[in-house]
């Protein structure tokens, strides 16, 4: 019998039983139609949504189509820089690449005249005095580093204003 | 249009614990063993298999199934895969009794799993989308806003999401193949957790778990013959698959239609007119406590607004008026692709009586109950101990 026991050396040592392997993925991605019209226009500092023809909602950022009614979207609408917090959540777990000091806030935003929230990130105020109906405005990277992304946006701050009334956004909440 | 009537006369799941040591194909393989063992069946007695488990990159094996057909005795013989993100376990559990109540096979085995010690199923569902800012942060992340508009709508106090981890772990010590066996667990241990998510508490969310479970599905002749041996069938009353978009203007993520349209139909169909008398426990899908009274008004077990009643009260205790995840539920086991079929084995199990020190005296109708994705897919089936 060939004697398949460890060597004397590792005798002792823990067993292994399981090990982190990192796996990453690079791909291309296309935005498409609508997309781009729409991140062409942020590299201007404007927010562009579009509005479906049949419902009149205004989707932000626009897909070039309607969810609900499935016909497309062309009749562009330019939003507010500021909107209104209708729900959040105030995260404490290590996400964003542990970019983000925790806790931070992450609140979905209905931007004025859109009919559907964005998700991004509040800051320039204590994680928690951030509520429902608050009222914010988005803060932009220098011109120079604006680029066609939504990450153009560093986060949004409160803009000063009383809040909005709940009837205002409950249909995102 | 007539259909066969379908009977599951086997179940079976491994220990869900953090870590499970074999293999994927070793897990789904013990299930599926002990599933037989309960039908009293061997792998050749089964004509077709439908496996399901959520999205391949989790483990980053992909197609899995492929792999999967020997450990499963399903090399030529039919074999299908389901594809619902987190209600997956349900949906593929509502594909074999398809496949039954079609005539097009006898008896079916059907197997859900996942491993999530070897992925990571938190940071997967975290990825950055293009031209968009890094804002996900897990499914606590993308739920917790809802869970804060229920809160807003219905008035409910802070502590409701807390009774109902409470319950849930309490309920998963009378569970040896639950995952989370916290014998200490309090009230104010709860109340005492990190807010990972606020409003989401670290012990009020799901844990990562290894699982695996598997049904033996099959016609009426297979069932009466099980009932013949003294091995009680359950009997399935009604199926409902539902899904929505993940986005659309006004869409309502505390109360999806999909869910109350789901189960409409699958009430309609078990003929229920009314859940809360006619049903005598339910086991639905609560990957964070708050879930459940959203589910209990969104599965139109009170009006709305009043889930949060129904928990406070006491009614779904395991001694209450309507138990609700007896088994521990997904708050105390979470192997993600299983968790779905668990909740639909767990309410079978019920109305056989072979639930164990979970078991709910007397229970004849029961409610198995699954969602996924941006809770935007739905999937239920009602069993029962009397013969449709």
């Amino acid at each position: 019998m060939t004697d398949i026991s460890l060597p004397e050396r590792l005798r002792g040592a823990e067993p292994v039983r399981s090990i982190r392997t990192f796996a990453r993925l690079e791909y291309a991605y296309t935005p498409g139609r609508a997309a781009s019209r729409f991140l062409n226009q942020v590299t201007n500092k404007r927010l562009v949504g579009q509005r479906c023809p049949v419902c009149e909602k205004v989707y932000v950022p626009p897909r070039g189509s309607c969810p609900t009614d499935g016909v497309p979207t062309e009749d562009e609408v330019e939003l507010g820089q500021s909107g209104t917090i209708v729900s959040f959540c105030v995260v404490n777990v290590p996400f964003m690449a542990n970019l983000m000091e925790i806790p931070y806030v992450g609140a979905l935003i209905q931007l004025d005249g859109a009919d559907i929230p964005i998700m991004h990130l509040i800051q320039e105020v204590p994680y928690d005095q951030v509520h429902m109906g608050m009222r914010v405005e988005a803060v932009w990277l220098p011109d120079d580093e604006i680029g066609p992304t939504l990450e153009s946006i560093v986060h949004f701050r409160p803009n000063g204003e009383p809040d909005a009334p709940y009837e205002s956004y409950k249909d995102n909440a | 249009m007539a259909s066969e009537r379908v009977a599951i006369v086997g179940i079976g799941q491994t220990e869900h614990r953090a870590t499970n040591d074999g293999s994927i194909a070793g897990v789904v393989r013990q299930a599926a063993s002990r599933a037989l063992e309960d039908a009293r069946m061997d792998w050749a007695d089964i004509d077709a298999v439908v496996i399901g488990k959520a999205p391949d990159f989790f483990e980053g094996v992909m197609m899995p199934e492929l792999y999967l057909a020997d450990a499963l005795g399903a090399v030529g013989k039919p074999m299908f895969r389901v594809h619902t993100a987190g209600s997956v376990g349900g949906s593929t559990a509502l594909v074999a009794q398809d496949l039954v109540a079609a005539g097009l096979h006898e008896r079916v085995l059907t197997v859900a799993f996942e491993k999530q010690s070897e992925s990571e199923a938190m940071w997967a569902l975290s990825v950055a989308m293009p031209f968009q800012p890094p804002m996900h942060a897990g499914a606590g992340g993308y739920f917790a806003p809802h869970i804060r508009s229920y809160i807003r709508r219905s008035g409910a106090p802070d502590h409701i999401g807390i009774l109902v981890a409470l319950k849930d772990r309490l309920n998963a010590l009378k569970n040896p193949c639950a995952h989370l066996h916290e014998a200490d667990i309090t009230f104010d241990s709860v109340r005492d957790s990190i807010m990972l998510w606020d409003p989401i508490r670290f012990s009020e969310t799901c844990p990562s778990s290894d699982g695996a479970c598997a049904m033996v599905l099959t016609n009426e002749r297979g069932g009466d013959a099980a009932a013949a041996e003294g091995r009680a069938p359950a009997w399935v009353k009604g199926t409902a698959f539902r899904s929505e978009p993940t986005m659309f203007a006004g869409r309502d993520q505390v109360n999806p239609r999909g869910g109350q349209e789901c189960a409409a139909d699958v009430y309609k169909q078990a003929g229920i007119d009314d859940p809360r008398a006619d049903i005598d426990c339910v086991e639905m899908y609560v990957p964070f406590s708050w879930f459940e009274p959203m589910w209990l008004e969104n599965l139109h077990f009170c009006p709305e607004g009043e889930g949060w009643k129904m928990v406070e009260d006491g009614v779904t205790q395991l001694d209450g008026d309507l138990p609700v995840d007896m088994s521990g539920g997904v708050l105390s086991s979470n192997p993600i692709g299983a968790s779905g079929m668990l909740r639909f084995a767990e309410a079978a199990m019920q109305v056989r009586g072979q639930a164990g020190d979970h078991q709910v005296p007397d229970a004849r109708t029961a409610l198995g109950h699954a969602y996924g994705g941006g809770s935007q897919f739905f999937a239920m089936w009602i069993v029962g101990a009397q013969k449709p």
